[in-house]
């Protein structure tokens, strides 16, 4: 096989012009429109919070925590290579409701199981979020009947639903993606305030 | 299993050492020997067929409810015996009315029918005398009625979708 080499044209981003430049900088020797033209290529202005939302987007991490077979789904969408929860960057599964930032409801929600998800919802840390991940998290789905509580939004607030029984791997990173839109459009941190649901807040017997 | 003419000679084994309103019938069905008992004396049967009886079954497989809505009496409860050593299996059957449903319990006969007489209290309101600790085991404590009884609702609630939008309150109202 025969090699041709050419040489690549230094650009304005060649590493060895920049080295230079910064070097120049440290020194004092840059001046005039050189200094403005190098701080400016140099320097991201944004807001705090867009910043802040862009640093949550990108590491939405999931409640280790499933419920029937969409649970099954969703942790090969997690954990295989072939679907890459990573890119996105929520993919560090944390079995601990205080260092989670998500809760997907995969699978049904039997009346039974409802209390406690409501219990591992309320301990985690404000800003959180639910996926509702398959049509029996949703609506109770095919098994509608007596043991299940149709729809998980009738005990806590649901950001994204995801259709599907269960929902392909490309859907529900669809819907992580849309979790991510709505994160990123900086809605209130708090679930009360975003949800419009202030003074709803039960006082137990004693701290009342 | 035991064929149609084993059955009769078990039942009849059966009758003779308690008496003849232990087994109510017999029937065989694809297969499977069934005897039906008298409520009343389901653990003397079943001790029987653990303990005494010639062809002996020392397991319980398992033992389940059942409603038999609109024949009376409309609940039933069904064991099924188990010998390893023969390979054969044996049903077991027996009906209570809704009224005053009592079935002795066989947990000390074998430990396994503990929780599903739990279960078949649970969703058929079977109560099993003598069990140990009879409450719910699937269903919230709090929970009234037994949902897998014919006459109770089946529950769940309308699912809206474009063929009866009409006929669903308007759920974005």
């Amino acid at each position: 096989m025969e090699v041709t080499r050419s040489k690549v044209p230094a650009s304005k981003g060649d590493l060895r012009i920049r080295q230079r430049q910064a070097q120049q900088l440290l020194r004092g020797e840059l001046e005039g429109e050189d200094l403005d033209s190098y701080v400016e290529s140099r320097l991201l202005l944004t807001k705090f919070e867009d910043a802040q939302n862009w640093a949550r987007k990108n590491a939405i991490w999931p409640l280790g925590f499933g419920l029937a077979c969409c649970a099954i789904e969703m942790i090969t969408t997690i954990g295989s290579p072939r679907n890459d929860l990573s890119r996105f960057g929520a993919e560090v599964i944390r079995f601990s409701p205080r260092q989670a930032d998500m809760l997907i409801l995969s699978g049904r929600v039997s009346i039974k199981m409802a209390p406690i998800i409501r219990r591992i919802y309320d301990q985690m840390l404000e800003p959180k979020w639910v996926i509702s991940m398959g049509a029996c998290a949703s609506s109770a789905g095919m098994f509608n009947n007596y043991a299940l509580v149709a729809g998980a939004d009738k005990f806590l607030p649901v950001d994204v639903y995801v259709p599907g029984c269960p929902p392909r791997p490309e859907a529900l990173i669809y819907g992580i993606m849309k979790l991510q839109e709505k994160i990123m459009s900086g809605p209130d941190q708090g679930w009360r305030e975003r949800y419009s649901a202030e003074g709803t807040e039960e006082a137990t017997d004693d701290l009342a | 299993m035991p064929d149609a003419t084993g059955l009769e000679l078990a039942a009849q084994r059966v009758r003779d050492v308690l008496d003849d309103d232990a087994v109510v019938g017999t029937s065989y069905h694809h297969e499977l020997a069934t005897l039906e008992v008298a409520p009343a004396r389901v653990h003397d049967v079943l001790e029987h067929l653990r303990d005494h009886d010639e062809e002996s079954y020392g397991f319980l497989a398992s033992l389940h409810g059942c409603d038999y809505l609109p024949s009376e009496p409309r609940l039933g409860v069904h064991y099924q015996l188990l010998s390893m050593q023969r390979r054969e299996r044996l049903g077991v059957k027996t009906r209570v009315g809704v009224d005053d449903p009592v079935v002795p319990s066989v947990t000390d006969l074998f430990p396994t029918a503990d929780f599903q007489e739990r279960e078949v209290y649970d969703f058929f309101g079977v109560v099993f005398d003598g069990h140990p600790d009879m409450r719910r085991i699937l269903m919230p404590e709090d929970y009234e009625g037994h949902p897998q009884r014919r006459d109770f609702p089946m529950g769940g609630e309308p699912v809206l979708f474009t063929f009866n939008e009409h006929k669903l309150p308007r759920w974005y109202d």
